[in-house]
């Protein structure tokens, strides 16, 4: 009989395996942490060539290190890094119209101007402009996070204010009032709403509910794209996640509870409002953040329904691009890879993804702190 | 016992007001109790409603009357006075020379010369080609079953020159036919092929790693720092929009892996394709977006067979992976799969990562391959909505019956496999 | 049928713990604990409840590791070897020190598949199948009941079939002793019995040890018993070792008799 440790090959070999399939989970974290920082930093850093309505007003020789330009257009600062056809200058600097220069800047080749040669100026988005601005128009470089921001907050909004008090009535009617066999035919139809593609909401946000919307307030107040009825698909959609989530947190308040209460003489209504409700508070909570995140992150129904074209307004009937809907509008063009746009939709993204990672991560902390107290 | 009214006027009066006052406010908290026990049970009719009402309006678009016009009357086409329908080939072939473009004619040649095609072949490139019919106005289904005259009369004012027909827009033709622009002729045929060939890839990228990953974690992994990083990492994966791996994909598979999502390294060098937007990419990209829900349905899969079953093999000297191969999984597989098929569910109806990753919005061929183009049937119903024409919006809702369909057998087969690997036993 | 032990006349005893102390987290559960078991006897473990008895069984097979927060200091001798050195497999510990658990597990496969997996997966058995599983199968007084329905599953059987069906999977992979945590407790009383019977047996080829609660079980069945309680920081710990039939007379220590004649436990 021999008790040494044996070699085996092959359980070694699946153990790899195996971590190996669990540590991919890290890659794909960092993959997308990595993918969306990089690019945005390019968003943050990339040069865009502005025009100044500046143009020098004398011939610019390839050794001369200043020259006059015009008074009129976009005012120069010394550090500015300017642009005469190919050749770039970085501004040492500024003398009324004289304009000292440093030639041949950023590794372009100084060549010779003639006079009227019209001056570009490099402008980068900075983070002041990303967020605090309200207008975004890659077109003409306006690139406020806000106009996109304020549209995807405004469908969620809407989308919160259906789903969250119909998906807790839900919860409270299965876990409190419903008989069995009731509840073994809700949960299959609340699962297959679930289960129906966001594109197939869409397609009914935009052929069903934008139509209604019209039919009951007027064509000339409800737009065809408008955030309204994309919202309040979006709240369709997620009351099946807000009851099951909901209805969860009710079903592990311990019956206890509910004795008590009928033992002091409270009705079935006030046992389950005053007492199991506020007990599986934590719970509720968790699943409205979740809720939220999930109408954050939605796309299809905003990108058929809510309207192509970023707009800074309040007014939920007009047509406003939401986050997530801009970025599919631009990646489903032929989007070139050295281009703004491109760098703009990770910037998008990464906002998008940090916005729902935190909103998960404390829906996961509430979870658990209430598993502790019932479990 | 009971009360007699001596007894019980014998209450004093402040009593019985007490008590009556009692009486009105336990009714009045029932009333409210009722009230909202019918507000309640009314929310959860919104959800049937809910779904209901999608339904209905899918199928009130997938049928309808259409009006057609034809490009060519078929009349006009006559031949010595036989019709088009009873023509011989050497005529349909004159037909169509005399109504196409030479250079048409001669890509037709190209494709297949015209001894060898059937009469049957020609005919129907006539009807498509010269005769031409399209759509000018459609009805939905309600319209089409409820206001019969007023369509006849709209027709009669306003479209004298078409013809009147009864349209399913959901037909095996439908299902055959690769996309067209002449909403007639288009079908979904490409558009469930590019589902099948990505969620294949899907599936064989994230089910091994998925499986492999659960396994790790519920029987390998110990109580410690970087194995409770991962967990967490993967219940916050699963939350991430659907979006953002559409830009990972881009990013990763697309961009940086281009070379080798295109096929370009394997020596595949079609110009079409060669800019990494292929249904490998789009794959990758989907089976990254289910790895998290397979982990998490496969780890509940595992974690549900009883301990008593590890500790017999153990106990008669098996090692961990005869233990985990020979009785965990084959107890764990009903639950593993049924787990699989939902996150498969989900994939096949993602949209939005597949729009971002670079879904073709015209290919008319079939895709050959994991470096073909691509676009899928959820992406093609995206395209039909987005588009301005109300037509597109019948063939988006025919498309959406034929997604709903296909997604409802896929249940199905997920309730097969679970029921028939549980009787095994 | 001497045999089926080809180590038996390496000295009088099959396992010996010296100094053992076992640990889940910083609990200890079970202290400093030396006892040796005579090969070819039965050796019942009896205490009260929670007084780590099990715990103890578990250490001779190194079962307690599939706990991850378990450890152990001191030894266990077995065959000459400290089971718990570092180059010892546990795996092929527990070939040789086979296991039967207080509820019956079968595996859900079939009943042949039950005995026979066991043989074809951790043993180098080089004969015919069918002979090992009625070998084993009739050892376990098992066969006349299922030699007919063998490609039946064995969670078909009732709980005293399983538990046996669990025996024969031991014994088919020839194990030198046998473990026995409470493996009656979920029996009813004929069934009980049966297994009893069964074990008596089987002392003729195996060293058992057992895990009961059940003092008249430990007293019919067993050679010697060791009587395990916690002390006052719930600790396990061995009072009293000695032949059954002293244990249950006479015993040497208060405690033992105050349990053994029902005062508490």
């Amino acid at each position: 009989m021999n008790l040494k440790k044996r070699r085996r090959v092959g359980e070694s070999i699946i153990h790899g395996f195996l971590i190996l399939s669990s540590v991919i989970s890290i890659f794909i974290t960092v993959g997308i942490i990595f993918e969306l920082g990089t690019e945005s930093m390019l968003f943050f850093t990339r040069k865009q060539w502005e025009r100044t309505n500046k143009e020098v007003v004398q011939n610019v020789e390839l050794a001369s290190t200043s020259f006059f330009v015009s008074e009129s257009g976009a005012t120069l600062r010394a550090g500015d890094l300017i642009r005469l056809r190919d050749e770039e200058m970085r501004v040492v600097e500024i003398q009324g119209g004289l304009l000292v220069v440093e030639r041949g800047a950023e590794g372009t080749e100084p060549i010779f101007h003639s006079e009227g040669t019209a001056i570009e100026k490099a402008t980068q988005v900075t983070l002041l402009e990303f967020f605090g601005k309200t207008e975004w128009n890659p077109q003409i470089g306006r690139f406020g996070i806000w106009a996109l921001v304020n549209s995807t907050l405004m469908t969620s909004l809407i989308a919160l204010v259906v789903a969250l008090p119909i998906g807790l009535c839900v919860a409270i009617f299965l876990s409190e009032y419903a008989s069995q066999r009731f509840r073994s035919i809700l949960k299959p139809i609340l699962e297959v709403l679930a289960g129906v593609p966001t594109v197939v909401y869409g397609y009914f946000a935009l052929t069903f509910m934008t139509p209604l919307l019209q039919a009951i307030l007027g064509k000339n107040v409800v737009g065809i794209y408008n955030t309204a009825s994309a919202g309040i698909v979006i709240g369709i959609l997620i009351i099946p996640l807000v009851s099951s989530m909901s209805e969860d947190a009710l079903s592990a308040v311990p019956n206890a509870l509910r004795e008590a209460a009928y033992g002091l003489g409270a009705t079935k209504f006030e046992t389950a409002l005053q007492v199991v409700v506020p007990a599986a508070f934590s719970g509720i909570a968790a699943a409205f953040i979740v809720a939220t995140s999930r109408a954050i992150g939605e796309t299809m129904i905003v990108a058929i329904a809510a309207g192509a074209g970023p707009n800074f307004t309040f007014n939920p009937f007009e047509a406003a691009e939401t986050m997530t809907g801009h970025i599919v509008r631009i990646s489903g063009g032929d989007l070139s890879y050295n281009s703004l746009d491109y760098n703009s939709i990770f910037a998008i993204g990464l906002l998008l993804f940090f916005m729902t990672l935190i909103l998960n991560i404390i829906s996961q902390k509430i979870v658990k702190k209430f598993r502790e107290v019932y479990q | 016992m009971s009360v007699t009214p001596d007894e019980a006027l014998s209450v004093s009066p402040a009593d019985a007001h007490e008590i009556s006052a009692e009486a009105a406010k336990l009714s009045r908290r029932h009333f409210v109790g009722k009230v909202w026990q019918v507000i309640f049970a009314s929310s959860t009719l919104v959800g049937i409603v809910a779904l209901t009402t999608l339904l209905l309006n899918i199928v009130n678009s997938a049928f309808g009357y259409v009006a057609v016009e034809n490009t060519v009357q078929p009349e006009h086409l006559a031949i010595n006075g036989v019709p088009i329908e009873r023509m011989p080939k050497e005529d349909l072939v004159a037909v169509l020379e005399s109504h196409v473009s030479a250079g048409l004619m001669r890509r037709f040649e190209n494709e297949i010369p015209w001894e060898e095609r059937t009469r049957e072949d020609v005919y129907n490139l006539v009807l498509e080609r010269v005769v031409d019919p399209k759509p000018v106005a459609q009805w939905s289904l309600y319209e089409s079953l409820f206001t019969v005259d007023a369509i006849r009369q709209e027709m009669v004012e306003r479209y004298p020159e078409a013809d009147l027909i009864f349209k399913s827009w959901v037909t095996p033709s439908f299902i055959t036919s690769p996309q067209s622009s002449n909403a007639f002729n288009a079908g979904v045929r490409t558009a469930i092929l590019g589902s099948l060939w990505t969620i294949s890839i899907a599936i064989i990228f994230s089910f091994p790693i998925g499986v492999g990953a659960a396994i790790y974690l519920q029987e390998y992994a110990k109580d410690n720092l970087i194995n409770r990083i991962i967990t967490l990492n993967i219940n916050n994966l699963a939350g991430v929009p659907s979006i953002i791996y559409g830009i990972l994909g881009l990013a990763l598979f697309v961009r940086l892996l281009g070379q080798v999502t295109s096929g370009a390294i394997f020596g595949y060098t079609d110009p079409m394709t060669a800019n990494g937007r292929t249904i490998l990419s789009a794959g990758l990209t989907l089976g990254l977006l289910i790895l998290p829900l397979i982990i998490i349905n496969a780890q509940e899969a595992i974690k549900a067979v009883p301990n008593s079953l590890r500790q017999a093999s153990y106990g008669i000297g098996a090692t961990r992976w005869q233990t985990i191969w020979h009785h965990v999984l084959p107890s764990a597989l009903p639950g593993i799969l049924t787990g699989t098929i939902l996150a498969i569910s989900r994939a096949i109806g993602e949209t939005a990562p597949l729009v971002v990753v670079g879904a073709s919005t015209f290919i008319t061929f079939d895709p050959d391959g994991p470096f073909s183009k691509f676009t899928t049937l959820p992406v093609q119903i995206y395209q039909w909505t987005a588009r301005p024409q109300d037509v597109f919006r019948n063939l988006a809702a025919g498309g959406i019956i034929v997604l709903l369909l296909m997604l409802l057998s896929m249940n199905a087969i997920a309730v097969l496999l679970r029921n028939r690997y549980s009787r095994r036993i | 049928m001497a045999s089926l032990n080809p180590e038996s006349s390496n000295g009088r005893y099959a396992i010996e713990a010296k100094d053992l102390n076992l640990y889940y987290g910083d609990f200890r559960a079970v202290k400093d604990t030396n006892m040796k078991f005579e090969r070819n006897k039965i050796t019942a473990i009896i205490g009260p409840s929670g007084c780590g008895k099990s715990t103890v069984l578990r250490a001779f097979n190194r079962m307690n590791e599939l706990i991850p927060i378990y450890h152990a200091t001191g030894e266990v001798i077995f065959n000459g070897t400290n089971i718990y050195n570092d180059d010892v497999d546990p795996v092929e510990v527990r070939r040789h020190i086979g296991m039967v658990f207080q509820k019956p597990n079968p595996f859900p496969k079939s009943i042949y598949e039950n005995v026979a997996w066991g043989v074809r997966k951790v043993t180098n058995y080089k004969g015919k199948l069918d002979d090992i599983v009625e070998q084993s199968l009739r050892q376990a007084a098992l066969w006349d009941e299922v030699k007919d329905i063998l490609d039946q599953s064995g969670l078909a059987l009732s709980g005293g079939q399983q538990q046996r069906l669990c025996i024969a999977r031991t014994l088919a992979v020839k194990p030198n002793v046998v473990l026995m945590d409470e493996p009656a407790s979920a029996l009813d009383p004929i069934a009980t019995l049966r297994i009893e019977e069964l074990i008596q047996e089987l002392k003729k080829d195996y060293t058992i040890i057992i895990v009961t609660h059940n003092m008249q079980q430990a007293a019919r069945a067993s050679d010697y018993t060791a009587f395990f309680n916690m002390d006052e920081d719930r600790a396990g710990f061995l009072v009293e070792y000695d032949r059954t039939t002293k244990m249950f007379t006479n015993p040497e220590k208060r405690l033992t008799e105050d349990y053994i004649s029902g005062r508490f436990g």
